[in-house]
C-alpha cells in the first residue's frame, strides 16, 4: 500500500464540482434557505460577564405585535449531568444545555438567555429588548492565572479539579490537570550545557469564518424535526440536538446547507436547538441568524493561554530535556484543547526526557471551541521560540538544530504513541534547500525566522455510496460537508479507482437521512477518511461490475480483470469492455449497481510543517510587515494540489493574523470591546505577500493513496516563526501574542 | 408594523418593483424580498465586503445602502454576471485558480474585482490588493484570489 505510483486523476487540478454554483451566487448557504410561512428568531444575550439570573419576565415581549413565541431555558428539558461524545470530543450535557440557554447563571457577556420568534427579524430584535431579566451581578474572572488562584470567584460551585483521574474535594476553576512524562527530565536537564526557560502569553482569538451561524428548524405535525443549517457535521448536529431536546435521532433530519467556513467553530451547536424550540412553540418554521457581534461574543473563540517552556541542550545542539506548563482558558465551561496542545508541543523533536503539565481552566469568556489544530499553536509559540533561542545561543542554524533533533519513524511522542512513517525531516530539508531560505537577508530591521509545527490528524467514521449511471458516470453520495473543495478531493479518489475522469463523478453532500453516519469535517479528516470511504465504495463498484462482465462473457468472476478503465477476460476469451460501455448494460445483467464504503480508519498519520518568514519592523510605529512567506508541509499525497496549497496558504494567514493583530480586547467588566470585523482585525490582502506553499509528499501508510490530513498543521508554525523573525530584525524576543504595534514599541523600549 | 414603500429599480438589466420598509437595507431587499441570495451577509456593517454589489457603476456594500435609496437606480449583482452559456472571465479565473474554498466571500470578491477591472483593466498586484482590501476572506490567504484577478485582467487585455 501507498508506494510511489503514477496516477491518472490524483495529483491533477480539475475544476471543483461545486465551482460554478459558487462563482455564480447559486450555491445555497444556510442563511439563503427560504420557506413559506417562515418566522425569524433572535436571541437575547447577557450584558454581564458573570451574574446570577434572578428572574426572566417575557410577558411584554410576548404581547408585542408580530411576536409568535418566546423561549427560555425553562423550555429545555432538564439536562442530565452526563458526558457524551458528540463530535470532536466529549461534552458534558448540563454544560452544553446551559450554553444554549442559560438556566441559573450567565457566565460570559453574550451568553444566550432567551429567544423570540416573530414575523420579521426586526420585530424579533425589538421584542428582545422587551424581555425583562433581573440579574445579580458577580465579579468576573477574565484571565487564566487569575482564575487559578485560590480566592478567585468561582464560575461553577460544583466544578472540582480532576487531576490525572482523581477529583479534588474543593471546588475550583481548574477543571482538570493532565501530565505526560517520558524518561527522566531531571537527569536530562543535568546533562544540558544550556537551559532556556521562558513564559508566553497568548490572547483569545476567533475562528473568524465569514458566514455567521444560522439555522432554520421546522416541526411537522407528525413530530419530524428538520433543521437546515451550516455545520461542519450534520450528524453531530443531529446528536447534539437529540441530547439537548431529549428527542430521538430517528425523528430529526439535519440538512447541511453550503457552509461559509468553520475551522472548528461550527461543530458545537448554539442556535440550532433554539430554532427547534421556537419552531415547536410556534408550529411554524423558524430561521435564526447570528449577527457578527453574536458570533464574536456568543460562539467559541480559541483559548487565551499561559505557557511556560524550558528546554536544555548540549553544546553541539542535542536537546536533552524539555518541560512545558500549559494553562488554557476553557471559557465558561470546561473543555479547552490543552490535551491536543500537550500532544503536539514537542512532537517535531526526538527528545528522551519530557514532562508536560496541562490545565483546563474556566473563565468568564465564551466557551471555547476548536480552531484549526486546537491547542497546538498556543503550545508551539512557546516551544518553537525556545528552540530558536537555543539555536541562537549555541550559534547553530535554526533549521540545522531542528534537523539534528527531528522526529523520525519509531520515536515516541511524550503522550505515548510511536510515530509511524512521518515527514518531519523531509519538510525541514525542503525548507532548508528552498531559495527563500538561502536568499540574502541583511537589511536593517529586516529579519528572518523559522518554526515547525505538528498536528496528529484524525480518522473517524465516514460513509460513501456510489450509484452507477448508464452513461459511464457515477453519482457519489457523501456526508462530509464541503468547506474547501473536498467534494473534488473525494470524487477524485473514486475516479482513480474506476479509471474515469474526475468530471465523470457527481458528488453530493446529503442530509442525515440519506447517507451512512459520517463524522464532522474536522481534524483534517475529510479527504483522508471520506476519501478512504470513496475508495472503498469504488472498489465495491469495481467488484460488482466485474461480476457483470463475467455474466456477459459467461465466465467465472475470477477471470475478469480491470485496468485503465477496461474490463478484460484473462482466460481464453478475447473479451474486453470499457467501464463506460458496461455501464450501459447493467439492466440486462441484473439491474443497477450501487457500491458502498464505510470506514473508521486508525492510520490518520501526523502532519508536519516548517515555515520561513521575512519581516520588516517599522521602528517608529512598531508595525510588522510580512515581506516573504514560505510554508512547507508534508501532505502525504496531494489529491488536488491546488486545494492543498489553499489549505496551507489559508492556515498560514490565519496564523499571521493571530501573530500580529487578532485578540479579544476586554474591559474590566468582561465586555469585549472590539466585537466587529473593523476592530477585531483579521488580515486583508493588502497586509500580505503571496504565500509560497510547498508540498512535500511522504506517503501515509494508513491510506491507500498515502493521504495525510493537511488542513490544520499550517496554523501551528506562524506565530513562533514571526516572533523569531522579529528577534532577528530587532533583537527583542516577543513572548506575548498578538505582537501588535503597541507591544512591539513597548518591547523596544519606545513607550 | 412599519409602512412599506414602493420602489422601482433596475437589477441586472431588468426593471424590478418591490415593497420594503425604509429600515431595510439593499442587502435585505435583495436576499429576503427578491431572493437574490448571491450577495452574502458577513457583518452587516460594511467591514467584510461579502455583500458587494455595483450600484450605478459604483462598488458598494449593499448592507450600507437602504433599499429605498435604489429608486430609479441600476444594481448589478453576482446573479447577473454570467451569460446563459458562458461564465464571466473573472468567474472562470476564480475556478481555474482555485480561488475559493468555502465560497462565501466569492460573490463579493468577484463583484469587487469586476468594479476594479471595469475602471482599471491592467492593475498591478499592489493595486489589486489595495482595491480588494475591503473584502475579507478567511479561507484562502488571498494568494489564489489575487492571482485569479491578475489572470482575469490578462485574459481581458489579451
Ligand atoms: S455584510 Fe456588508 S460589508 Fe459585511
Ligand atoms: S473562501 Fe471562505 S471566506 Fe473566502
Amino acid at each position: 500500500m501507498a508506494e510511489k505510483k503514477e496516477y491518472k486523476v490524483i495529483g491533477t487540478r480539475p475544476i471543483r464540482h461545486d465551482g460554478v454554483d459558487k462563482v455564480t451566487g447559486r450555491a445555497l448557504y444556510g442563511a439563503d434557505f427560504q420557506m413559506t410561512g417562515l418566522l425569524h428568531g433572535r436571541v437575547l444575550r447577557s450584558p454581564h460577564a458573570h451574574a446570577r439570573i434572578i428572574s426572566i419576565d417575557t410577558s411584554r415581549a410576548e404581547a408585542y405585535p408580530g411576536v409568535k413565541g418566546v423561549v427560555t431555558a425553562q423550555d429545555l428539558p432538564e439536562a442530565e449531568d452526563r458526558v457524551a461524545d458528540l463530535g470532536e470530543g466529549a461534552v458534558n450535557l448540563k454544560y452544553l444545555c446551559d450554553n444554549i440557554l442559560a438556566s441559573d447563571k450567565v457566565l460570559y457577556k453574550g451568553h444566550a438567555v432567551a429567544a423570540v420568534a416573530a414575523t420579521s427579524p426586526h420585530i424579533a430584535e425589538e421584542a428582545c429588548t422587551l424581555i425583562d431579566v433581573e440579574y445579580e451581578v458577580l465579579p468576573p474572572v477574565l484571565e487564566v492565572r487569575q482564575a487559578m488562584e485560590a480566592d478567585a470567584p468561582l464560575l461553577h460551585e460544583s466544578l472540582k479539579t480532576t487531576s490525572m483521574g482523581e477529583a479534588a474535594d474543593e471546588p475550583s476553576n481548574v477543571a482538570s490537570h493532565i501530565q505526560h512524562k517520558l524518561g527522566d527530565p531531571e537527569k536530562g536537564f543535568a546533562e544540558a550545557d544550556i537551559v532556556v526557560e521562558r513564559d508566553f502569553v497568548t490572547g483569545t482569538v476567533h475562528q473568524g469564518y465569514i458566514e455567521p451561524h444560522n439555522a432554520t428548524a421546522h416541526f411537522n405535525q407528525d413530530g419530524q424535526l428538520t433543521i437546515w443549517c451550516s455545520t461542519q457535521g450534520a450528524f453531530t448536529v443531529r446528536e447534539q440536538v437529540a441530547e439537548i431536546l431529549q428527542y430521538p435521532i430517528s425523528k430529526i433530519k439535519v440538512v447541511p446547507m453550503e457552509i461559509g467556513g468553520g475551522f472548528g467553530g461550527k461543530i458545537s451547536v448554539y442556535i440550532k436547538p433554539v430554532a427547534a424550540l421556537l419552531a415547536k412553540k410556534t408550529g411554524k418554521p423558524v430561521k435564526v441568524l447570528m449577527n457578527r457581534a453574536d458570533v464574536f461574543e456568543g460562539t467559541g473563540p480559541t483559548p487565551a493561554s499561559y505557557v511556560r517552556v524550558k528546554m536544555g541542550a548540549t553544546k553541539d545542539g542535542k536537546i536533552t530535556a524539555a518541560e512545558a506548563y500549559l494553562a488554557f482558558e476553557a471559557g465558561a465551561y470546561p473543555g479547552a484543547p490543552v490535551g491536543p496542545g500537550a500532544m503536539c508541543i514537542f512532537a517535531p523533536y526526538s527528545i528522551e526526557n519530557v514532562v508536560i503539565d496541562g490545565y483546563d481552566v474556566v473563565v468568564n469568556k465564551p466557551k471555547t471551541a476548536p480552531y484549526r489544530a486546537p491547542g497546538a499553536p498556543n503550545a508551539a509559540f512557546g516551544s518553537e521560540s525556545v528552540v530558536d533561542e537555543i539555536a541562537e545561543k549555541l550559534d547553530i542554524d535554526p533549521l540545522e538544530i531542528r534537523l539534528l533533533n527531528g522526529a523520525k519513524e519509531g520515536d515516541r511522542r511524550a503522550d505515548g504513541p510511536i510515530h509511524p512513517r512521518i515527514g518531519c525531516i523531509e519538510t525541514l530539508e525542503t525548507a532548508k534547500a528552498h531559495p527563500h531560505y538561502t536568499a540574502p537577508n541583511g537589511k536593517k530591521h529586516h529579519g528572518r525566522g523559522v518554526a515547525s509545527g505538528y498536528w496528529f490528524n484524525i480518522g473517524l467514521e465516514s460513509s460513501v455510496t456510489i450509484n452507477v449511471n448508464s452513461d459511464g458516470t457515477i453519482n457519489l453520495i457523501e456526508g462530509s460537508t464541503d468547506i474547501g473543495g473536498t467534494r473534488s478531493s473525494i470524487a477524485m479518489q473514486a475516479a482513480e479507482v474506476l479509471g474515469i475522469p474526475a468530471e465523470s463523478v457527481n458528488p453530493s453532500v446529503v442530509d442525515t437521512n440519506s447517507v451512512g453516519y459520517t463524522a464532522v469535517t474536522g481534524g483534517s479528516r475529510t479527504t483522508y477518511a471520506t476519501g478512504y470511504a470513496a475508495y472503498e465504495a469504488a472498489q465495491d463498484v469495481k467488484r460488482k461490475m466485474s461480476a457483470r462482465a463475467a455474466k456477459l462473457w459467461e465466465v467465472d468472476e475470477d477471470n475478469v480483470q480491470f485496468a485503465d478503465g477496461e474490463f478484460s477476460c484473462i482466460n481464453g476469451k478475447e473479451e474486453q469492455i470499457s467501464f463506460r460501455d458496461l455501464c450501459a448494460r447493467l439492466g440486462e445483467t441484473g439491474g443497477p449497481v450501487v457500491g458502498s464504503g464505510t470506514v473508521n480508519p486508525g492510520g490518520a498519520g501526523g502532519a508536519y510543517a516548517t515555515h520561513v518568514v521575512d519581516v520588516a519592523v517599522d521602528e517608529e510605529t512598531g508595525k510588522v510587515e510580512i515581506l516573504r512567506y514560505t510554508a512547507v508541509q508534508d501532505a502525504g499525497k496531494a489529491i488536488h494540489p491546488s486545494y492543498v496549497e489553499g489549505q496551507i496558504q489559508g492556515g498560514a494567514v490565519q496564523g499571521i493574523g493571530w501573530a500580529l493583530n487578532e485578540e479579544y480586547i476586554y474591559d474590566d467588566e468582561g465586555t469585549m470591546t472590539n466585537a466587529s470585523f473593523l476592530d477585531y482585525r483579521m488580515p486583508t490582502c493588502l497586509d500580505l505577500p503571496m504565500i509560497d506553499a510547498v508540498i512535500v509528499e511522504v506517503p501515509n501508510p494508513g491510506h491507500p493513496y498515502g493521504v495525510r490530513g493537511v488542513g490544520e498543521v499550517p496554523i501551528v508554525p506562524p506565530m513562533a516563526a514571526i516572533a523569531n523573525a522579529i528577534y532577528d530584525a530587532i533583537g527583542v524576543r516577543m513572548t506575548e501574542l498578538p505582537m501588535s504595534p503597541d507591544r512591539l514599541l513597548k518591547a523596544m523600549g519606545k513607550i | 408594523m412599519a409602512r412599506k414603500s414602493h420602489v422601482q429599480t433596475t437589477i441586472n438589466g431588468e426593471t424590478v418593483e418591490f415593497l420594503c420598509e425604509s429600515r431595510q437595507s439593499l442587502l435585505e431587499v435583495l436576499r429576503d424580498e427578491l431572493y437574490l441570495t448571491g450577495a452574502k451577509e458577513g457583518c452587516n456593517n460594511g467591514n467584510c465586503g461579502a455583500c458587494s454589489v455595483i450600484l450605478d457603476g459604483r462598488l458598494v456594500n449593499s448592507c450600507l445602502v437602504l433599499g429605498v435609496e435604489t429608486e430609479g437606480k441600476s444594481v448589478e449583482t453576482i446573479e447577473g454576471l454570467a451569460e446563459p452559456d458562458k461564465l464571466h472571465p473573472i468567474q472562470d479565473a476564480f475556478l481555474e485558480n482555485a480561488a475559493l474554498q468555502c465560497g462565501i466571500c466569492t460573490p463579493g470578491f468577484i463583484m469587487s474585482a469586476k468594479a476594479l477591472l471595469d475602471s482599471n483593466p491592467n492593475p498591478t498586484e499592489h493595486e489589486i490588493r489595495y482595491w480588494l482590501a475591503g473584502n475579507l476572506c478567511r479561507c484562502t490567504g488571498y494568494d489564489k484570489i489575487v492571482k485569479a484577478v491578475m489572470d482575469a485582467a490578462k485574459e481581458a487585455s489579451a
